[in-house]
């Protein structure tokens, strides 16, 4: 067949061109407007000109904003980041870190280049601008009113740092148990095949069904009392479990599992079953052959189930906002108080600034592993 | 596989199921039946405040919880059938209101109200999501195969982000004279409050949803659409079918069993919409079940959760 008879007509391609444009503005721009938002002063960000939005003449006349040289410079140190750690970063990893132990050289590469990017950028960065702005004249006056302040607020006086820490405890924990549990849980089924599996697979999807504060609703009573009916087991010093990180991810995990197993499965079953038969003709037992075999080709799977744990764990409001105290709580809760409690437009915009803290990660998220998460969307899907 | 390997291997993962997701399942079944309430006792107590020449005294009757040894308020469970669900379903004022035909009536009932609210959005969002993710699919698989990459990446966004920000993030984009609200009032030339009445709430959630999950319908549905067979689009062309007929005839079929699995994803996600009524603070206005449940389970004033009645609406 040519080409030439499933040729589109003009007017199509360019209503169809239109309508993808249309819907990446639609896609981004909450997100941009808001990043926008929360380097501005009040006055600013909220003003009925998106213009005024966006250059900020509030903001500027306050004395704070970015030159030409600002901006400049600041892109210069964004591209050299990503330049080295898409160019550079793979090759050193490979060689620095020790034979096995990949993923952990990843984890200190990574957190190496994201507190020199934060050092260079929030740091050096101003310094240097700082000398440079009064020597250029009209290249070092202030262009757009843009001002850090808020990011301020909310890290340093509002306790953010502390939310950002109990995020990351259960997220972590979320992710390693669930990925343990459920590796293992779904390699058995996509193995077994039985009537007993098939069963499983189905209750796990009812449970999957389920809204989360019908099961919040079963655990606070039992958390709240757990320092009673656990003392005759642990005796004394029996915790209450009510606003321990721990139970939140035990909770989250369990909430989590019915997705996990489900899409382990599906990964596990692409991997061809002769590879752990040969394993097992030589003489491996079923854990042996899961140790040796399986786990050195299942990492792909195991990644993208990971980025939907979490995801599960970082967004989820519900759970940790009722399981949790005002102590340990973790980010999204502690901004939908800051959001409930704010009555001046500073407050206002304080919110947007943790809103857009806690949003980078996740556009980082995207970025780095844009395919794995694409690939996990479709393995549930187009295979049923 | 043995049954004893294979336990070996699933029995973490249903063990942790067991206990964080069957028992409290149970466990709100059970107490939906029962209330648990401080016991209280009455007491006469004599206040006297020093008068002139005597001493003005008044004996009055007060009610409070009784301590245990320790201090504690003892608490009593009583088995109380279906009076939770009495509480919460509020049949009288229900069937009073039908009777008199009064939609308000129903809706001051909050869980009638969300119960509304709950099945419209559903209703409402299902083809809104299905329609667009489709026709985002399409443009996507139309689009130069260079800058698919970077229109993906930038789909993904709204599904990824955290639910409760990004309802806020279309909440500021409308809140006060928000940037949109402005559009809208110079383009409609009126003024416009759109957190004064329940149904631009509802519009604004219900936009909100349908830009969170249509990416994810959209990235499914274009994944389908690279197994389309090429050769039955070619036959179809020879026949004489125009681009329509071959949208609805070969490719809406073909996709069949997607669309399926997402309308249930979607239908399972919004009967447990919640995070829309946090981020655009609507409670006032517009709740969802799941909201409810959440309402009853955060401390009142008196720093008591209605636990009973939580469960009650749950279940």
């Amino acid at each position: 067949m040519t080409a030439k008879a499933l040729r589109q007509p003009a007017p199509l391609r360019i209503l169809s061109n239109t309508f993808l444009a249309f819907w990446c503005l639609i896609a981004a721009f909450p997100i941009f407007w808001i990043t926008v938002m929360s380097f501005k002063s009040p006055v600013d960000a909220f003003d009925s000109n998106p213009l005024n939005v966006i250059f900020g003449p509030a903001t500027r006349a306050d004395g704070s904003g970015w030159s030409v040289i600002d901006m400049l410079l600041g892109l210069a140190v964004v591209y050299f980041t990503a330049r080295l750690s898409t160019r550079n970063l793979p090759r050193l990893v490979e060689r620095y870190s020790p034979k096995g132990w990949t993923v952990l050289g990843w984890i200190v590469a990574a957190l190496l280049v994201g507190v020199g990017f934060v050092v260079v950028f929030f740091g050096a960065l101003p310094v240097v601008t700082g000398v440079l702005n009064p020597l250029l004249g009209p290249l070092g006056r202030d262009v757009i009113g843009a001002t850090t302040e808020h990011y301020q607020t909310v890290w340093v006086d509002r306790g953010f740092s502390n939310n950002f820490k109990n995020s990351l405890i259960v997220t972590a924990g979320v992710v390693t148990v669930s990925l343990t549990v459920g590796t293992l849980a779904g390699y058995g089924l996509a193995r077994s095949g039985s009537t007993l599996a098939f069963w499983i697979l189905i209750i796990a999807l009812i449970f999957r069904s389920l809204p989360h504060s019908v099961l919040v609703a079963g655990y606070l009573p039992v958390f709240i009392n757990s320092a009673e009916w656990l003392s005759p087991i642990l005796g004394e010093n029996a915790p209450t479990l009510y606003g321990k990180p721990a139970a939140v991810i035990a909770v989250l995990v369990a909430i989590n599992q019915p997705f996990t197993i489900w899409m382990l499965r599906s990964f596990f079953s692409n991997i061809p079953a002769d590879l752990d038969e040969a394993a097992r003709v030589d003489g491996c037992s079923h854990f042996k052959a899961f140790r040796l075999v399986i786990m050195p080709v299942m990492w792909p799977g195991v990644i993208t189930t990971g980025l939907f744990s979490f995801l599960l764990a970082y967004n989820d409001f519900l759970v940790t906002s009722l399981l949790l105290d005002a102590s340990n709580q973790t980010m999204v809760p502690a901004i939908a108080g800051m959001f409930n409690r704010e009555t001046t437009t500073t407050d206002q915009v304080v919110a947007v600034a943790a809103a857009v803290s806690i949003t980078a990660p996740l556009f980082l998220l995207v970025m780095v592993f844009q395919r794995q998460i694409v690939s996990g969307l479709t393995a549930g899907a187009v295979k049923g | 596989m043995k049954f004893k390997t294979f336990a070996a291997f699933v029995g973490p993962s249903i063990f942790l199921m067991l206990l964080f997701i069957a028992f409290p399942l149970i466990s709100v079944f059970w107490q939906s039946f029962n209330v648990t309430q401080p016991l209280y006792e009455q007491i006469e107590v004599e206040n006297c405040t020093p008068g002139f020449l005597t001493q003005t005294c008044e004996t009055e009757i007060q009610t409070r919880p009784i301590l245990d040894e320790n201090g504690d308020i003892i608490t009593r469970t009583d088995f109380v059938g279906l009076q939770s669900y009495r509480n919460v379903l509020e049949m009288e004022r229900f069937w009073t209101a039908v009777k008199d035909w009064s939609w308000s009536g129903i809706q001051s009932i909050d869980f009638w109200k969300a119960l509304r609210f709950t099945l419209m959005f559903t209703l409402v969002t299902l083809p809104m999501v299905v329609g667009f993710g489709l026709a985002i699919a399409l443009v996507i698989n139309n689009a130069a195969k260079m800058i698919r990459g970077p229109v993906i990446f930038l789909s993904l966004l709204p599904f990824i982000i955290t639910p409760v920000i990004g309802a806020l993030s279309i909440n500021w984009l409308f809140r006060g004279d928000g940037i949109l609200t402005a559009l809208l009032e110079w383009w409609l030339a009126r003024d416009l409050a759109l957190f004064a009445q329940a149904w631009t709430i509802e519009l604004m959630m219900m936009f909100y949803r349908v830009w969170h999950v249509a990416p994810f319908a959209a990235i499914i549905f274009y994944a389908g659409l690279q197994t389309v067979n090429q050769d039955s689009l070619e036959s179809a062309v020879i026949d004489g079918a125009n681009r329509w007929q071959r949208l609805r005839l070969i490719i809406v079929p073909h996709l069949m069993p997607l669309i399926i699995f997402v309308a249930m994803i979607h239908l399972m996600d919004t009967y447990r919409v919640f995070e829309e009524v946090v981020g655009f603070r609507s409670q006032g206005y517009v709740i969802s079940l799941q909201w409810l449940t959440y309402d009853f389970l955060t401390p009142n004033e008196a720093g008591i959760r209605s636990i009973s009645r939580a469960s009650a609406s749950a279940c």
